[in-house]
Parts: structure tokens; C-alpha cells; sequence
């Protein structure tokens, strides 16, 4: 017994020395960017929507709508960039659906959250039921020069597909705004004290109903992400849980954005790892590789919430709360 | 023109009842405009939905068949609901209660006696429990959302399912098949004659009543609602809002468990990589259209067991995609949310004021 831990242990560490040797780390990095943009894109969003004092948890209902609606234009039209921005509409109508009953109908944001993800999980498998086995269009990348020739991070970061790029210009568009602007401030005191921002006159409804739509627009694109770069072909919950865990990693994130981008990574990280060490045939069952992920998560979230003091610093003080104008 | 929304003094009790009711109605009006938009007759695809499986015997067999577990599992849930505790995963403590349940008979084949089958429903509640522990102890010792834990632990339990049924095990004589060897009768449940009912229908049935009296008559049912509907009070009255989240979701752990033991040790007879049609999940909706009521949840839970057997029949006869059945059931559950808001509200549809007492700074400009 102790002799195959140990057996099993000089196989990990061969491993990991496999994945950080110089022919195989490059390819790794790269493997690991794709993997981190989806759940980046989806978390930032997310970010947003519960910063105004929402919890959406239709992410993974929003991602696999996009994720469908994208291979099916950019399919229809031959044009990948058309298909990325189908889905990222898509995202936002769903997320508008979730809006509506939430922000103006007052509805439980938890259930209704939920009713999101169970649609648009059954909607993208109707929708998507005669594109399975179909090859997608896939969105190329674009070649940064000079930057793009830089060892290991290079290839990784800047010889990418469009919406790579726009992950990071999204988070560092969002961080910006939430902290340096006015908008960003009313943003911040919709979600911390609904009644303070209403009797200053903001309309608290209007402006969660932006957030909300970003949030959709973000995790559409997301789901654009899996659909037109990381497999270019329609699976049936392709989304895997990945709305999940970007929820996940906005707690993780303490609702800051460049921390979320962090966290995405990590979990990016968590899910290539796995792939590899599938691929490398590591002695455990593939089953137990495929838990990582979600073990991850846990892991994370308990991490996290045990310290008190951190959580109620950053929690949005009015989320999950529903707000109706006495006026 | 503005939405807007005016509190009730009292939630409508009118409502209450009718709000699932329009739900419903709206929800086949629009799978009806669905229907038609994918080109099929809409009439005749709901009366293929709604309508056909009641006509025959067999079919309302199955209906009470697929309606047991949704019963079983949503009157858990509700409990958790109602004292604010969103256990999502009620999928995985299923897998979880079906997977503990078939120790005896996957590990101790020869064993069979009148023990058996009653060990097999305990040790699935008690997978269920202890695996709807997990996010409760999450919760209590570090705070961790039990939302996302216990959807984590969903994706967990599906996993080591796959895992035990293409290994350890599998069924030594089942030509390299992922599935378990199968039950015998001694390790399965009684089944009607010349159909797939089996008894553990009535249990699911009989689990009705028993959780009405729970939850309106007794105290222990009423502290659960307090600590959901006013925490402090709670806290005033003494409840202990740990023992509760213990209580609430262990609870519906065992009863998901259970409907997991008894799904295999009843329809399926065997263990498999897949053992449920998203029981789990449909059974929140139907928790939520049942008001977290169990007679309602009784109701509920035939309604959707209906739309699963509806999805077939469509799909058999007019070609229509079983995925529109979860289309459906989602619908509703938007639909049921949205007529909630009923209850506690007058909805009212009010013109803009401002549009229409001054004029905006553009119509001005040009009067200018």
C-alpha cells in the first residue's frame, strides 16, 4: 500500500516535471488561456450584475444560449465574428427574460436564476439538436507582431482569437469603470443600499436592468468562446458547469474584477492540469480527474468564506434583494 | 408607460390559488405559439402533450411512475426552501442514495433474505443524508454557500457513479457493458402486475400526508418556516439556525436518497452510468409550482411527470424533439415565479409621469 503511494507520488512528480519542460510548457500555456476565457468572460459579467445588488445564477443557462446561438449563425453566415456577436445578443435577450422578472416583477432571484439555467439549458439542446456532429466555423486568431515572438507567453497571450483579447479589455474596462467613474459609483450604491440610490433619484430598476444585460452580454460571449474556439463543433451541455464555477469565482474574486481574471485562470489552470495528466496517463481513474474542477471550487469557496471579516467587506450589501419603488 | 408594483396589506389568498393556474395556462399558450413556430399543429401537439398519455392505462402507470421521485424529492426540498436553504444538488444526493443503497446487493450478491430490500431503502437514505451533510457542514463551519457546494457536489456524485459502474463495479458477467449485475427479486421492489408501478410509488404517496402534518402541525415543521421567513424571531424562539441547515438538508438528502434506491432497485434494476432523467433538477420546479405545499407539490409533481411523458409521446408521434420537454419545464418555472409576484403585489401598468407633465429637453428645443 505504501509502496504504491509512493510509486504514485514519483509518477506525479514526473509529471509535473513533463508539464513544465521547455517543448511542453508553451503548448500548455496556450491550452490554459483558452480554458480560463470562457469562465474570465462569464465571472466579469456576473461581477457586474451582483455588484448593482443582483444574483443571477442563469450564467450557465446564458453561456450554453450563446454557445448555441454562435455555432448556429457563425454556421448559417461562414462568419465566425458574426456568430461571437450572435451570442453575445443572445446572452443579453436571455439575460433581459431574467431581468424582467426579477427587477421589474420582484421575483425570488435565487429560483428565478434557476429557471434561467434550466431553460436555457433545454433551449440550446433544442435549438442545437441538427447541428450535433456538425463541424463549426472557428475564429481565427490574430498575430500580434513582436509581442506574439515572446517565449512561452508569448504564443499564449498574443497570437490569439479576438475574444482572448477582448477578456482583458472587458475586466480592465470594468475595473476601471466600477472604481474611477460616476457610473461606476451609482453602479456600487444600487447594489450596496437600493433606498439610498432611489431617494437620490437614480432609477435603481434601469440601472440593475444594465447590469443584468451585461452580465448576459459577457457570459454570451463566453459561450461564444466554446462553441467557435475551443471545440468549433455543438455538444449538449457543452457549458459543463463552467456558469457555475464562474459564479464560484466571483465570491472567490471578493467581487473585485482583476481578482475574477485571477481566479479564472486558476480554474483554467485546474481543468488543463487534469486534461494533461489524463492524456499523460496518470495512474488514477479519469473519473476522479474530471472532479477536480468542482472539487476546486469547494475547496475555493471554503477557503474563502471562512474568513468573515473579508467577505462582509466586499459583499454587496443589497444582493439577492429584490427592490420595489414605494413611488 | 411604467410597471409598477403596490404591496398587498395580506399576501391574496385568491392568488395563492390561482397563480399556478395562470402559470400553467401561460405555458401552453406559448409552447402552443413554440409549437406552431417549428411548424407543427399546435392542438395537436399539446394534446399530445397534456392530453394523450392520461388516455391509456399503461401510460398513467408510468405518469404515477415518473412522478414518485419528483414527489419524494421536492417535498425535501420544500423544506429546505421554506427555511431559506437552496440545496440544488438534490440530483447528486439521489446518485448518492442510489449508489449507498446497492451495497447489498452488488457487494453481497448471495445475501438475500426479507432484510435485504428494507437494508437497501436505509442505506439509500442514508447516502442521500449524508451526502446532503456535506454542504450543510460547508455552510454552518465556513459559511459556504450552499447553492454552489451543493451543485459542486452534483457533478461529484454523477462522476463517482461513472466511476463505480465502469470499475469496481461492474458486472463480472456483463460482456465489458458499464452496468452493475443485475437485482434480484429478493433486492427489488414489488412491482404491480404487468406493469413497471412498483410499490415504492405508495411510499412516495403516503410521504404526502406525512409531510403536510410535518410541516403545518408540528413545531419542529413550523421552526423550519420561522428561520426562513424571520431569522431573528427565529433566533428569539431559540431555534438554532445549525441544527436547522443540518436538519434541512439532510432531510431532503434522505428523501432524494431514497427515491435514487428506489428508482434502481425499482424501474432500472441495475445501477448505470445514467439513472436519472434530471429528477433532481425538474423536481425544484416542481417544489416551486406546488407553493411549497405538499398537496401542491402532489400536483406539481404529476404535471411535470406528465411533460416528461408528453415529450415522448410528441416525439414518437409527430416527430417533435424531446428536448422540448425541458424547454417546457423551465417556461414554467419562469412562469410560476412570475405569477408569484401576484401574491404579495398589485401590478399595475402606469403611464411615464415625467413624459407626460414636462416636456423632455429636445421637445422643448424644437417648441423653442
Amino acid at each position: 500500500m505504501l509502496l504504491e503511494f509512493f510509486s504514485f507520488l514519483r509518477e506525479l512528480a514526473s509529471f509535473f516535471v513533463y508539464i513544465f519542460s521547455p517543448t511542453i510548457l508553451p503548448g500548455v500555456l496556450v491550452t490554459v488561456v483558452g480554458s480560463a476565457t470562457p469562465i474570465a468572460l462569464a465571472a466579469t459579467g456576473e461581477l457586474v450584475v451582483e455588484r448593482s445588488g443582483v444574483l443571477n445564477l442563469g450564467v450557465e443557462g446564458m453561456m450554453i444560449i450563446g454557445a448555441v446561438v454562435a455555432f448556429g449563425v457563425s454556421l448559417g453566415t461562414g462568419n465566425p465574428y458574426l456568430g461571437a456577436l450572435a451570442g453575445g445578443f443572445a446572452g443579453i435577450g436571455t439575460a433581459l427574460l431574467f431581468g424582467f422578472f426579477t427587477v421589474y416583477l420582484a421575483s425570488n432571484q435565487v429560483a428565478t436564476g434557476l429557471a434561467l439555467t434550466l431553460l436555457g439549458l433545454g433551449l440550446a439542446g433544442l435549438i442545437g439538436e441538427s447541428f450535433v456532429g456538425t463541424p463549426g466555423v472557428r475564429l481565427e486568431a490574430i498575430t500580434i507582431p513582436v509581442l506574439s515572438s515572446i517565449p512561452f507567453i508569448g504564443p499564449a497571450l498574443f497570437d490569439r482569437d479576438i475574444l482572448v483579447y477582448l477578456s482583458f479589455a472587458i475586466v480592465a474596462g470594468v475595473s476601471y469603470t466600477m472604481f474611477k467613474t460616476r457610473v461606476g459609483l451609482i453602479l456600487r450604491a444600487t447594489g450596496e443600499n437600493a433606498e439610498a440610490a432611489h431617494a437620490l433619484g437614480r432609477n435603481v430598476r434601469l440601472i440593475r436592468m444594465g447590469a443584468v444585460a451585461f452580465g448576459g452580454l459577457c457570459a454570451g460571449l463566453g459561450g461564444a468562446y466554446l462553441s467557435l474556439v475551443l471545440t468549433a463543433q455543438w455538444t449538449e451541455g457543452m457549458s459543463a458547469g463552467r456558469g457555475w464555477i464562474a459564479l464560484a469565482i466571483v465570491v472567490f474574486a471578493t467581487w473585485l474584477p482583476w481578482r475574477a481574471l485571477a481566479g479564472a485562470y486558476l480554474f483554467g489552470g485546474v481543468i488543463i492540469l487534469q486534461l494533461h495528466a489524463q492524456a499523460y496517463g496518470l495512474s488514477i481513474p479519469s473519473q476522479a480527474m474530471n472532479m477536480l474542477p468542482y472539487i476546486a471550487t469547494i475547496v475555493a469557496l471554503v477557503l474563502l468564506s471562512r474568513n468573515q471579516a473579508v467577505m462582509r467587506r466586499n459583499t454587496p450589501a443589497a444582493l439577492g434583494r429584490a427592490f420595489v419603488p414605494d413611488r | 408607460m411604467q410597471l409598477e408594483l403596490v404591496k398587498r396589506d395580506a399576501p391574496s389568498s385568491k392568488m395563492l390559488v390561482a397563480a399556478p393556474f395562470m402559470a400553467l395556462g401561460l405555458t401552453v399558450l406559448t409552447s402552443g405559439v413554440m409549437f406552431a413556430v417549428m411548424g407543427f399543429n399546435p392542438v395537436a401537439a399539446l394534446y399530445e402533450y397534456f392530453i394523450a398519455p392520461l388516455t391509456e392505462l399503461w401510460s398513467v402507470y408510468e405518469l404515477l411512475l415518473k412522478a414518485g421521485p419528483l414527489i419524494l424529492i421536492a417535498l425535501g426540498l420544500a423544506v429546505c426552501y421554506r427555511a431559506n436553504i437552496w440545496n440544488i444538488g438534490a440530483e447528486g444526493q439521489f446518485t448518492m442514495g442510489a449508489i449507498f443503497g446497492s451495497i447489498p446487493p452488488i457487494l453481497f450478491p448471495e445475501w438475500t433474505s426479507w432484510a435485504t430490500l428494507p437494508l437497501m431503502l436505509i442505506l439509500g437514505m442514508v447516502g442521500g443524508a449524508l451526502y446532503g451533510g456535506i454542504p450543510a457542514f460547508l455552510k454552518v463551519k465556513f459559511r459556504a454557500n450552499e447553492i454552489l457546494t451543493s451543485l459542486m457536489l452534483a457533478y461529484i456524485a454523477l462522476l463517482i457513479l461513472d466511476y463505480l459502474v465502469r470499475g469496481p463495479w461492474r458486472d463480472p458477467g456483463g460482456f465489458n457493458f458499464p452496468e452493475s449485475r443485475n437485482f434480484s427479486d429478493e433486492q427489488s421492489l414489488a412491482t404491480l402486475e404487468g406493469s413497471r408501478l412498483h410499490v415504492g410509488i405508495l411510499i412516495a404517496f403516503a410521504a404526502v400526508p406525512v409531510m403536510w402534518f410535518f410541516m403545518s402541525r408540528t413545531l419542529a415543521g413550523h421552526a423550519f418556516k420561522v428561520v426562513g421567513e424571520a431569522p431573528r424571531a427565529a433566533r428569539f424562539a431559540g431555534f438554532s439556525s445549525k441544527v436547522l441547515t443540518y436538519a434541512a438538508l439532510m432531510f431532503s438528502g434522505a428523501l432524494a436518497g431514497l427515491a435514487g434506491i428506489m428508482e434502481v432497485a425499482g424501474p432500472i434494476g441495475e445501477l448505470r452510468p445514467t439513472i436519472s432523467p434530471g429528477y433532481g433538477f425538474t423536481a425544484i420546479i416542481v417544489a416551486f409550482l406546488g407553493r411549497l405545499n405538499p398537496w401542491g407539490i402532489m400536483l406539481a409533481g404529476l404535471l411535470l411527470s406528465l411533460s416528461y411523458l408528453g415529450g415522448e409521446a410528441a416525439q414518437i408521434t409527430l416527430g417533435l424533439s424531446d428536448k422540448m420537454a425541458r424547454v417546457v419545464q423551465g417556461m414554467l418555472l419562469f412562469f410560476v415565479l412570475g405569477c408569484d409576484t401576484l401574491v404579495r403585489y398589485h401590478v399595475r401598468l402606469k403611464p411615464n409621469p415625467k413624459v407626460a407633465s414636462t416636456p423632455t429637453a429636445s421637445e422643448a428645443a424644437d417648441a423653442a
